[in-house]
């Protein structure tokens, strides 16, 4: 028989915020054990929950990008459940009251577009880790992640493929990123996706029973675990059998999910309002502040970066993927365009040291060097004072010695050669080294011109102005 | 007259007047205590005597010559043990915080210190504050110095008996339903328990969080009205207290009522009452009426609702906020265990005493799925009604007052097998933890059995201020708080 399969997914996000949902400590990722905890994420006895507001904004202005409606009051409440990486043996969370509902989003596919639905997205702190690895016969608990604020992002069942689940997760994840929220990382589980899978005859209204897949960790995974999930699915129907209401876990080595918990055994969570914690109001204020605070959508601002800087798609979508690297760059290309350089004339050389030198340089690259620097570059090379090729050498120098590039420049003597005399002389000595490529030459093959002009510019350690150089050969090689 | 039998307020006085030393306070204290702690066992974990002693020669040579004194320095105060003491037990009379130090203090705590406390002891209390008689403690009941054979109330019987046999100038407590005032009215001394918001609950070890609130027992209303000015006000650490601004309540020590609009509500005086106390409650009203003070009667019909919607709310917290003591991080471990869940269990089992696992039941039924509307969720509605009643009352009054309790202090032992004897201890006193509202409870008389009689005073929201001056008008009228259990 044939069937249609339908998906819904929640997604964790952890925010970016500098402390925790409740409590002042740090949210770095792979500090040592328990050492970004206090009373309050360790659950001690007495201490309470402090919201942290910058969760909150962070929130809001996700439901805002998400197009949901912001909750006016909204309500925390606790989740009960006992396990070792849950200090209180409850989860603050959001039940019945989430900060944000009703919301889509826009995923692309082979030209054609789709409105997937957000059910709600609700803060909550995140657990603990269980680590089991080290000391025979007993377990560890890091407590250190406990209290890191998430968003819970949940959509209504509006997916119909694998492939569309994953257009899902990649658009929602670009937009998580853009709005500097979340960083997106599925293998440190900033971004974590837990789909629910059923299948019904193709055709049908009704949803089938369905499956709730867990630890899943990259989109490769995420994919192969539904589509794992929808033969299983499938064979089980096939034969006549009935689709167990269940969570399974996902099994990465073997490629095949197992059953955690069948719908009997799962928990009662009582969840009741959190006394400790005061209702959450919105105003309008602070929604107005997160409209402010808004970031540009993904999509926009690659169609701005195409349009308004001259770029190929290919480098706008690299540029963008990442804010930090857009920001960058618009920096580095308003730093040269304040000294009347049109951003047009400069957005290909720097969008090409940004997108294929500096990060083979260097990772976080714009942590090292700021952005005025990449424009001072700029600058430099309209003037004719360097040549492209040398703009690898400064830059990998400036990153290895932390010095300006115009120190680096002008200590090198890396400032480039455009005196005739100087290249005559180079020129002169690379053709009485290659006599043979000269009457090659003369001889009409004028393909050997390039190695000509790689062999001059190799000669002055890539400082000669290849304008130049290309004036004085064609001169030199007709003489 | 010796130190201990001092007022907080005069021996205050007496100290910043350099009439007395901090050295000899102390030395008088631990005189006291080790002459009748022994009987009365007021304290979980008394002040070791030589480092306190210390502090105070420190203290003592530091303020030669120089006498800036803040308001509570070289007070010997009290602080009932299940509110958190960094560097010092707080067990919370279980067995699973028996060895429990935190590492940091309540705020009520820090501002105590702030104000030059000396932490004279941590109080005996029934375990997690569940209870009315200090009798659910792990380490042992504590004893009403009025007559050993009593119980001394709870859940603050400790803090109660400690202020009324001179083992302390001053005490914390906390009021879950009653836990302050009850004790003491069964102890003849003063207790208040602020507005719900008045005073930061952080640090204090939760039992159910909508109800909490942390107050003062004292000998006489002023001490009470110095406790609660040092201890109220917002904490950014609790997020549901208030940010109401705290008056001079030194200001509201007036000696007439005249002005004041006094309710009696009906069903205060209604069946289970104990006719000494009735009589008693209803002179201390004549006596109101002779200070100038209106007296009206009033009805708060909800009343009969409240103990079954507090056993409701206050478990199904309870059941929750005790979810952490599971073994793993602190406190008590059963031994060879086998796995997880059995460590759970096991250590649960062991560690809790049974009322208190009693509560952890009931209050975990209330919220499960499926019963959670029809009795939590019930729980709230009457809730609601029960403050709405007090609303309702307080258009026509500006106070209100009742018995504390239907009975003096009963014997130990008395009502330990029967759970539902006990809870109607708490019976006028729980809705004014679900109305959220402030309540003074002060000595009003004695019963043949000689043992001490409670006077309620309960006021509006954020209006400590007016039933401080009620009571003390009450209480300078008469001579109750002058008398002093022998021991």
């Amino acid at each position: 028989m044939a069937y249609e399969v339908v998906i819904g997914l929640e997604v964790h996000a952890q925010l970016l915020t500098a402390s925790k949902m409740f409590c002042g400590c740090g949210t770095a990722f792979g500090a040592a054990p328990n050492t970004q905890t206090c009373p309050v994420c360790l659950g001690m006895p007495g201490v309470l929950p402090v919201i942290n507001r910058k969760a909150v904004e962070f929130a809001v202005r996700t439901g805002l990008a998400l197009h949901c409606t912001i909750a006016p009051m909204n309500r925390f409440a606790r989740k009960h459940y006992f396990y070792p990486d849950l200090p209180k043996n409850y989860q603050v969370s959001q039940y019945e009251l989430p900060i944000c509902e009703h919301g889509w989003l826009e995923i692309g596919q082979n030209g054609t577009s789709k409105r997937v639905r957000i059910r709600r997205a609700h803060l909550e702190e995140d657990a603990g880790k269980n680590l089991h690895a080290g000391i025979a016969g007993a377990s560890h608990v890091d407590l250190n992640r406990a209290g890191t604020p998430l968003l819970e992002i949940v959509t209504e069942p509006d997916m119909g493929s694998p492939d569309e689940a994953v257009a899902y997760l990649k658009t929602l994840r670009d937009i998580l990123v853009s709005q500097k929220v979340c960083d997106g990382n599925m293998e440190e589980g900033s971004f974590r996706c837990e789909p629910n899978l059923s299948l019904r005859p193709a055709g049908s209204k009704e949803l089938g029973t369905k499956v709730e897949l867990k630890n899943i960790n990259s989109f490769k995974f995420v994919k192969a675990a539904m589509e794992y999930e929808i033969k299983r699915q499938t064979k089980v129907l096939d034969e006549g059998g009935k689709v167990v209401q269940e969570t399974r876990l996902w099994d990465t080595e073997k490629g095949e999910t197992a059953v955690m918990r069948s719908k009997e055994e799962a928990h009662d969570y009582r969840y009741f309002p959190d006394p400790d914690l005061v209702p959450l109001r919105i105003t309008e204020e602070m929604i107005a502040e997160a409209r402010k605070s808004l970031q540009e959508l993904p999509e926009a601002k690659h169609k701005r970066f195409v349009s308004e800087f001259g770029l190929t798609e290919q480098t706008a979508a690299v540029l963008t993927a990442n804010p930090v690297v857009a920001d960058y760059f618009v920096a580095s290309v308003t730093a040269v365009c304040t000294s009347g350089a049109s951003k047009t004339d400069v957005s290909r050389d720097i969008a090409n040291w940004i997108t294929v030198d500096l990060p083979g340089l260097a990772k976080d690259f714009w942590t090292h060097i700021p952005a005025g620097e990449i424009g001072e570059l700029s600058a430099l090379k309209r003037k004719g004072e360097i040549s492209g090729p040398i703009v690898k050498a400064v830059l990998e120098e400036r990153l290895k010695t932390g010095k300006s590039v115009a120190e680096i420049i002008k200590a090198k003597g890396l400032v480039q050669v455009s005196d005739e005399g100087a290249l005559e002389k180079i020129i002169d000595e690379v053709m009485a080294k290659n006599p043979q490529q000269v009457a090659q030459y003369k001889s009409g093959k004028e393909a050997v011109f390039g190695f000509f002009v790689g062999q001059v510019m190799k000669a002055s350690g890539g400082k000669a102005n290849p304008a130049k150089v290309n004036e004085l050969l064609k001169r030199k090689l007709t003489q | 007259m010796s130190l201990r039998k001092l007022t907080l307020f005069e021996l205050k006085d007496k100290f910043t007047k350099g009439e007395v030393s901090a050295a000899e306070i102390v030395k008088a204290y631990f005189q006291r205590i080790t002459v009748v702690e022994s009987k009365v066992k007021a304290y979980i974990t008394p002040a070791k005597k030589d480092a306190l002693l210390k502090e105070a020669d420190d203290l003592d040579y530091k303020l030669r010559g120089w006498r800036k004194i803040a308001p509570l320095m070289a007070m010997p105060i009290a602080v009932k043990d299940n509110i958190c003491t960094e560097g010092v037990k707080t067990t919370c009379g279980s067995r699973m915080l028996e060895n429990f130090v935190p590492s940091y203090d309540a705020t009520v705590v820090s501002r105590l210190r702030e104000q030059g406390y000396f932490l004279i002891g941590k109080t005996n209390l029934d375990e997690f504050a569940m209870g009315s008689s200090t009798e659910n403690s792990a380490f042992g009941p504590t004893r009403n110095p009025w007559n050993l054979a009593c119980i001394p109330g709870g859940s603050s019987g400790g803090s109660a008996a400690a202020v009324a046999a001179d083992l302390c100038a001053a005490a914390l407590g906390s009021d879950t339903g009653g836990s302050i005032r009850q004790p003491a009215a069964c102890c003849g001394v003063v207790g208040l328990k602020p507005t719900y918001g008045r005073v930061s609950r952080y640090g204090l070890v939760a039992f159910a969080s909508s109800l909490d609130q942390i107050g003062p027992i004292t000998k006489d209303v002023r001490d009470a009205a110095l406790m609660l000015q040092l201890i109220a006000g917002h904490d950014p650490l609790d997020s549901t207290s208030a940010d109401v601004p705290v008056p001079d309540y030194q200001k509201a020590l007036k000696f007439t009522m005249r002005g004041m609009k006094v309710g009696v509500p009906l069903e205060f005086f209604a069946e289970g009452l104990d006719p000494e106390v009735e009589l008693a409650v209803r002179t201390a009203i004549i006596k109101m009426q002779e200070l100038k003070a209106e007296i009206r009667e009033i009805s708060l019909p909800m009343t009969t609702y409240a103990v079954a919607t507090y056993y409701l709310i206050a478990t199904a917290e309870a059941s929750s906020n005790l979810a952490r003591y599971d073994g793993v991080k602190y406190g008590y471990r059963a031994a060879k265990e086998k796995g997880l869940l059995e460590t759970y269990m096991k250590t649960r089992q062991e560690g809790f005493g049974p009322e208190v696992k009693r509560r952890i039941m009931l209050g975990t039924y209330a919220l499960s799925a499926g019963y959670y509307d029809a009795y939590y969720g019930k729980a709230q509605s009457v809730r609601t009604l029960i403050k709405r009643d007090f609303d309702e009352a307080f258009k026509d009054v500006d106070m209100i007052v009742t018995p504390t309790m239907p009975t003096p202090a009963f014997k130990l032992g008395e009502k330990v097998q029967d759970p539902l004897q006990m809870y109607l201890s708490d019976i006028y006193t729980i809705s004014v933890n679900l109305a959220g509202v402030p309540a003074i409870v002060l000595p009003c008389g004695f019963s043949s059995g000689k043992l001490p009689i409670g006077l309620q005073i309960i006021g509006r929201p954020f209006e400590e201020e007016k039933i401080i001056r009620a009571a003390y008008a009450y209480e300078q009228a008469t001579d109750w708080h002058k008398k002093r259990p022998t021991l």
